[in-house]
């Protein structure tokens, strides 16, 4: 008989036998199954779905009274019925970059910390003492924020940043203005810590799953331990990578009460990053209850829906950024 | 033995809970220190509990309207055709005052003096810093600093807003022009905190800020208030004689439905800014005891809650005006 080989390349096994038939299986306990978990899983769309169809159902008034000049109209004024989302979404959007590049590099390196550096036996209380601070409620960050966090940076953070950050060519504008403390880098750094623990957990998570062939592989050819993260660690994890950094990007443009506590709640667009804005969830935290009018509630579920779209948009960038690095490497996603 | 105290406690809590009545309520932060003082002295004696959630008027208006509260708490006071819209009857239960707080190294409470329009101007934008000839003027004595002022205000609907902003609107036509008055105002500038509380705790926080509050937190706080200057032109502090000048001059027997904004009183003596709270509560209400059960409570804060509410800094209504308000529940609310 010839010598076939498996996949492996070694001997395959004789092929006298046949391979016995599935006979464990009944056939309705699998389809029940399938179509059970397939129903959750519709369930989860048709929810989402439903969501989003509800708050553009109640924002309909808003966006037919003001049409597209919603989106770029920074006026709040309840009393003349003029609403605009322009200052709100500006906030979001802004507080949560600030949390982003403030947050990804500080949990880039602790994760790196935590599984490449770090003795082994420090690793387990740190990486305990992160996960705690995802446990900490959000309105605990934002009293400590009012409360310890805003006179520190009315006294000294934001009096050197006017003196030297103020000056400079470009970004001076942006840090510079009046040090009260509260405003919208206050906001973004405190979002930045509560975001930090996600992503360093989903980091390190990741970065620990990386096959140790593949790194001492690496080692052995003379890499660095840098040169082992950036060319072998990195981009085997790089799609978990960017979903972590997704999954703390949802949660700062999500997160309502540590940013109505340190935001300052007015309506005014300013470029400076020390003066107070608002943002849709603070905004429609505020002031949903005593809405009194019905094109004020309405343009409050417009500022909602209006969050769905910022989050679905910023989501699926993040998809497309994974296909064309995907794409490049060659990699199937 | 245990499952004959755990029955006997299970029978304790049902009876217990099935004798009182359990009346909701909710609106305005204004109101609420001397509610919660007023509940909890009630349910003492009479068993009764009050429960009022202090989520500001806007949602007051709302709550009674959905039905979801049995009564709803308002420093804004419903005009009557939108109260006969929706069947409530309304009716003023305390007098506050609402006072300009500053947080100014080196002021004490009661040092500062402002005027209406000073006011205005400060909240419009038009006056930015703290040594600006305005304020100096009234203020000659006070260490005045070379800083910008950070205008607090709230960020969420309320009848404490509307007072303030209707005082501004009566004080100055630049203000009634440009922001008018409501629940909710486009603030031409300033930071935004939520109820009285927000704002008291920003004020303390923001160095060389001025906000306003209800009274009664200015005391509970130690704010640095300042004296107001009245349409006499005496500058008056917020004292209980000045609410109740104040209060004396109001014509509560022609305003239907006593539907009647009293700041800016014509009192010789009289504090400016002076604020009545209203209850609604329906005409016809759906659950007729636990409505009766809240008039009782309102009936006996009336009659015997005028220590508590003058303990904390507010004005109890005048009898003439109590009786007022009873005639009006015996003929509206059934």
């Amino acid at each position: 008989m010839s010598i076939a080989s498996d996949e492996f390349g070694g001997p395959a096994p004789p092929r006298r036998f046949k391979s016995p038939a599935p006979e464990r299986s009944s056939g309705a306990g699998d389809t029940i199954f399938k179509g059970l978990t397939g129903a959750m899983a519709a369930l989860v769309l048709i929810v989402m779905g439903g969501a989003a169809l509800a708050m553009l159902w109640g924002g309909l008034l808003a966006f037919k009274t003001f049409g597209l000049r919603f989106l770029w109209s920074s006026d709040w004024d309840a009393v003349a019925h003029k609403f605009g989302a322009f200052v709100p979404i500006y906030g979001t959007l802004v507080t949560s970059a600030i949390a982003i590049v403030m947050a990804v590099p500080i949990s880039f390196g602790i994760a790196i910390f935590l599984t490449e550096l770090a003795p082994k036996w420090l690793r387990g209380p740190v990486g305990t003492a992160i996960e705690l601070l995802a446990a900490v409620p959000s309105i605990i960050y934002g009293m400590w924020g009012l409360f310890v966090f805003v006179p520190f940076v009315a006294t000294y953070l934001e009096p050197w940043m006017n003196d030297h950050v103020g000056t400079l060519p470009i970004i001076g504008p942006l840090f510079s203005g009046p040090p009260i403390g509260i405003g919208m880098l206050t906001a973004g750094t405190i979002l930045a810590i509560m975001i930090l623990p996600f992503i360093t957990a989903v980091m390190r998570d990741v970065f620990g799953a990386v096959p140790a062939e593949l790194k001492e592989s690496a080692v052995a050819l003379g890499s660095t331990t840098w040169e082992v993260i950036s060319h072998v660690s990195l981009p085997y994890t790089r799609s978990a990578v960017v979903g972590a950094i997704f999954l703390g990007l949802g949660r700062s443009l999500g997160e309502t009460m540590a940013v109505t506590f340190v935001l300052g709640n007015a309506h005014d667009f300013s470029l400076s990053l020390f003066m107070p804005g608002n943002s849709i969830a603070a905004a429609i935290a505020n002031e949903f209850t005593e809405a009194d009018s019905p094109l004020y509630v309405s343009s409050l579920i417009a500022l909602g829906f209006l969050l769905f779209v910022v989050t679905f948009i910023v989501l699926a960038l993040a998809k497309l950024m994974l296909l064309r690095l995907g794409r490049m490497e060659g990699a199937k996603t | 033995m245990l499952r004959t105290i755990l029955a006997v406690m299970a029978v304790a809590t049902v009876a217990g809970a099935a004798g009182a009545e359990q009346i909701t309520g909710a609106g305005s932060t204004f109101v609420y220190p001397v509610l919660s003082k007023w509940s909890a002295d009630y349910s003492v004696k009479f068993g009764d509990k009050v429960n009022y959630q202090s989520i500001g008027s806007g949602g007051g208006i709302s709550q009674i309207k959905a039905g979801t509260v049995d009564f709803g708490a308002t420093d804004k006071p419903l005009s009557p055709v939108e109260l006969a819209a929706s069947g409530l009857a309304q009716f003023p239960v305390v007098i506050g005052a609402i006072s300009p707080v500053v947080n100014i190294a080196g002021v004490r409470p009661g040092q500062m003096k402002f005027s209406g329009p000073l006011l205005a101007d400060i909240y419009l934008g038009r006056i930015k810093k703290w040594n600006d000839p305005g304020i100096r003027a009234l203020n000659p004595g006070v260490p005045l600093p070379n800083a910008a002022i950070t205008c607090v205000h709230r960020s969420d609907g309320s009848g404490t807003t509307y007072n303030w902003a209707y005082y501004l609107g009566q004080v100055s036509p630049v203000w009634k022009a440009k922001v008018g008055a409501g629940t909710s105002v486009q603030w031409p500038v300033g930071v935004g905190g939520k109820g009285n509380e927000g704002v008291a705790a920003f004020v303390n926080q923001i160095p060389n800020s001025i906000g306003y509050v209800e009274y009664a937190y200015v005391i509970q706080n130690h704010m640095k208030y300042g004296l107001v200057r009245n349409s006499a032109g005496r500058f008056i502090g917020p004292t209980v004689a000045g609410f109740q000048a104040a209060a004396a001059t109001a014509h509560w027997a022609h305003a239907k439905d006593f539907f009647l904004v009293m700041t800016n009183a014509p009192s010789a003596a009289g504090y400016p800014i002076t604020a009545t709270t209203f209850v609604l509560m329906y005409k016809h209400p759906k659950n007729a005891a636990r409505s009766a059960a809240a008039l009782k409570f309102f009936k006996w804060s009336f009659e015997h809650g005028q220590a508590d509410a003058a303990a904390l800094d507010y004005v109890s209504l005048p009898p003439v005006l109590v009786k007022q308000i009873e005639r009006y529940w015996a003929t509206q609310i059934k």
